[in-house]
């Protein structure tokens, strides 16, 4: 092996992706040459370092130094001037991981870094995941080797019990107990099924783990399989994620190769071996039936519980189904051992969460906290605040089964049960931050729209039902609703609550609920002022130009796309109400703020 | 129901090979359907009922189960896409950002509606869900091009790029 002098590590995931780290990677190697020093630095294509708003990055090893929004145009700078001659390119850096003195701050000492705890993403931005090796030389396989020389499936199913954890899909269903049911059914046939659908839109945890670190979930997966009897497994991923779907595949080769996977693993007599299947964009093949049926070719329709999957899951054999997170801890809970993990976190809520923070807030990004971190700890330190010195309004948690944390709540502890006590959920990890600028009944209206068009369709409290309240929301939106409209929505949410077949519908009122919970008196104003404080729902806003203001330049007259916008030149303007649209083209295009709209 | 006017099927032999060859491949495979018609529409672009039949026959499997599912998961299309293909993110954390504007410009400026594609084939508009780079809400694309951290008045530079 070429011993090189240094690391630089560039994020592969699909946000440094989109951001152009791809062109980074070609040009590094370019510069490398050019300066002649290709042999003594390697690149190296990682998985997602968290810090997605600041991307492309790009660390430089052994001196930490964490070069952020990253332009092609640097990597000359950056080979030249580091690399090559040793002087670090401080003003490239993060400016958070630069102290005041100049010296690179370690990461870990960030506001950003300093109150995670990585378990989960422990490899992810640290291992190339296209290479086994990295993997293995990070303890990885370590887990599945001890877990089949030394224990016995029920030894490894008595330690997840011992860890505590619970699933991190969404509804928090103790891990262990699940595969204890599956491994005390009948010997035969049984499977192990990961959900890699990450189905909340905004969500992006699941995805960073298998960009990141594939091999941990297949460990994981394979140690699953070991406890409960099953030679096969499936990953159910999105086809909307090429780049893990490539990682995946490529580990699953290679774990393979290294006899990691198929017949008679670390010479015992264990087999087990594992397929990709892709999912074709529908929400509802989250849900444990729903992705089974899909698995064996079907439309991905839910089915009536009981059965259970462990009783009879995939092609009617026991079934265990877990989510990439929940996998992601196993390994290191055999390695380190049940209590380590059962120390971590709070009371009935152990280890951490990844949560996938987004939406009106400066560090828009991956972060894995301990349990019982508030949430006003993610936003206000982890997450920086929110941007344009904007006041925080809200958070929304568990996607379109959610609900939302107001700010008189924002010291709540997040575990799963202190989250469902005020009627918001741990969902899968989106947490999508939201300012005084938006609509709380928008935000209600937008994830009915969600699961109006994700409905399955077979049974109807949630097909019609959804359907009727997302037009009632509609009608509040536009300036038409009434007080009965508001009683309407609470009695039809708790019917479809209670009457639907699969959590998709039983849990799809919950964004309605809640904000009507803390934000009733917007709904008020939308339904009785005909107003939207928030200045989001266009049926009741007006744009006017203020007359002190305008200067009759003629722009936005120019640029409106009806021609509702009517005046002389250098004479304030004026737009004629009714034939504005309420594009807001004018207002961006105004180089006088003098278009408002309220 | 409204008829579209769709583009006439224009299949290739080699097209009509690949599918065949791939049909092979996975026809003693348990629940091959779904793989199946995801590698179809990787060599035709979208799902015709053509190409569904010869999924059928191939499979053994009756074309109205392969006409359901096809109709079940959004990611599979009955329709051609355009020759730049338009999608505007709507996951939450682009839509917290304002991509519902975002969009509602694209429709206004093209002409084209969501889930169509304009009368020349030269553009396509979708609506998706998440594509996973909501640090740079919000996004959209055209074809592989990412396009993110937008405001409205990015929209008109971007279009005009594929207009000309
Ligand atoms: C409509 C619906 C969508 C779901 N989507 C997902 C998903 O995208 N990812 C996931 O892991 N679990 C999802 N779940 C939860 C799964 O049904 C299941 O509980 C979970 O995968 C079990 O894994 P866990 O115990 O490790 O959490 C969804 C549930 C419902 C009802
Ligand atoms: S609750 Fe909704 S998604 Fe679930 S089975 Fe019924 S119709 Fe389908
Ligand atoms: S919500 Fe748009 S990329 Fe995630």
């Amino acid at each position: 092996m070429n011993i090189v002098r240094s690391h630089v590590l560039v994020c592969g995931g699909t946000g440094c992706t989109s951001s152009g780290s791809e062109k980074l990677i070609s040009e590094f190697e370019v510069q490398l040459k050019k300066a002649g020093i290709e042999n003594e630095v390697s690149v190296v294509r990682t998985g997602c370092f968290g810090l997605c708003a600041l991307g492309p990055i790009v660390i430089v090893y052994p001196e930490g130094a964490f070069y952020s929004m990253i332009k092609p145009e640097d990597v000359e700078t950056i080979v030249q001037e580091h690399l090559l001659k040793g002087r670090i390119v401080t003003k490239l850096l993060y400016e958070e991981a630069v102290s005041e003195k100049n010296d690179i701050l370690p990461l870990s000492e960030t506001q950003f870094y300093k109150k995670q705890q990585r378990i989960v993403l422990r490899n992810c931005g640290v291992i190339d995941p296209e290479k086994i090796d990295e993997y293995i030389a990070f303890d990885g396989y370590k887990a599945l080797g001890k877990v089949l020389t030394e224990m016995t499936p029920e030894q490894v199913i008595d330690v997840v019990k011992r860890s505590g954890i619970r699933g991190r899909g969404g509804a928090g269903f103790p891990t262990a107990l699940k595969w204890e049911f599956a491994a005390k059914q009948p010997e035969g046939v049984k499977y192990v099924c990961c959900n890699a659908d990450e189905g909340d839109p905004g969500a992006f945890m699941d995805r960073s783990v298998l960009e990141g670190d594939p091999h941990a979930v297949i460990e994981a997966m394979a140690i699953a399989a070991y406890a409960i009897g099953s030679e096969q497994g499936y990953i159910y991923i999105r086809a909307e994620y090429p780049i893990a779907v490539k990682r995946l595949q490529l580990a699953i080769d290679q774990a393979k190769e290294y006899g990691l996977l198929g017949n008679n693993i670390f010479d015992t007599d264990f087999s087990f071996d594992l397929e990709i299947r892709l999912g074709a964009g529908a929400f509802v093949c989250g849900e444990e039936t729903a992705l089974m049926t899909s698995i064996e070719g079907f439309r991905g329709e839910p089915r009536p519980r009981p059965p259970f999957p462990a009783v009879k899951g995939l092609w009617q054999r026991p079934t265990i189904l877990n989510n990439v997170e929940t996998y992601a801890n196993i390994p290191q809970i055999i390695l380190n051992g049940a209590e380590w993990f059962a120390n971590i976190g709070t009371e009935k809520s152990k280890g951490t969460k990844v949560f996938a923070v987004g939406g009106k807030i400066n560090n828009t990004g991956l972060v894995e906290v301990p349990m019982g971190t508030t949430l006003r700890e993610i936003v206000e330190e982890i997450g920086g605040g929110i941007p344009n010195g904007k006041k925080f309004k809200a958070a929304q948690t568990g996607g379109p089964s959610g609900g939302c944390i107001p700010l008189s709540l924002i010291d709540t502890p997040i575990d799963y049960d202190s989250l469902l006590s005020i009627g918001a959920m741990m969902g899968s990890g989106g947490l999508i931050v939201m300012d005084e600028d938006s609509c709380m009944v928008d935000i209600a209206k937008y994830f009915l729209d969600f699961t109006v068009d994700e409905s399955c369709g077979k049974c109807a409290p949630c097909r019609i039902g959804t359907k009727r309240m997302h037009e009632i929301l509609e009608k509040i939106t536009s300036g038409k609703g009434t007080m009965q409209d508001i009683e309407n929505l609470k009695a039809l949410a708790n019917s479809i609550k209670s009457s639907s077949l699969c959590g998709l519908g039983q849990t799809a009122p919950n964004p309605v609920l809640s904000t009507l919970r803390y934000f009733e008196d917007e709904y008020i104003a939308h339904v009785v002022d005909k107003k939207c404080p928030a200045g989001v729902c266009k049926d009741l806003l007006q744009y006017t130009i203020d007359k002190e203001k305008c200067k009759g330049c003629n722009i936005c007259a120019k640029n409106c796309p009806v021609t509702a916008i009517i005046g002389e030149l250098k004479k304030p303007y004026e737009i004629i109400q009714d034939k504005c649209i309420k594009c807001g083209v004018c207002e961006s295009k105004c180089p006088f703020d003098a278009i408002s709209r309220k | 129901m409204a008829v579209k006017n769709t583009i006439p099927f224009r299949g290739t032999p080699q097209q009509e090979q690949e599918l065949q060859d791939v049909i092979a491949r996975y026809k003693d495979c348990a629940g091959a359907t779904i793989p199946v018609l995801h590698e179809a529409q990787r060599i035709y672009g979208y799902l015709p009922i053509e190409v569904q039949k010869m999924v059928s026959e191939g499979l053994n499997v009756p074309l109205a189960e392969i006409y359901g599912v096809v109709t079940f998961y959004t990611q599979f299309t009955t329709e051609p896409k355009g020759a730049y293909h338009i999608a505007v993110c709507l996951g939450t954390a682009c839509y917290v950002k304002g991509s519902g504007d975002i969009i509602d410009r694209i429709k206004t400026r093209l002409g084209v509606d969501v889930g169509s594609c304009s009368n020349d084939g030269k553009f396509s508009l979708e609506a998706t869900r998440c594509i996973g780079a909501c640090g740079l809400a919000p996004v959209l694309t055209v074809n592989e091009d990412v396009y993110g951290r937008l405001v409205l008045d990015d929209i008109d530079g971007i279009l005009d790029k594929y207009l000309k």
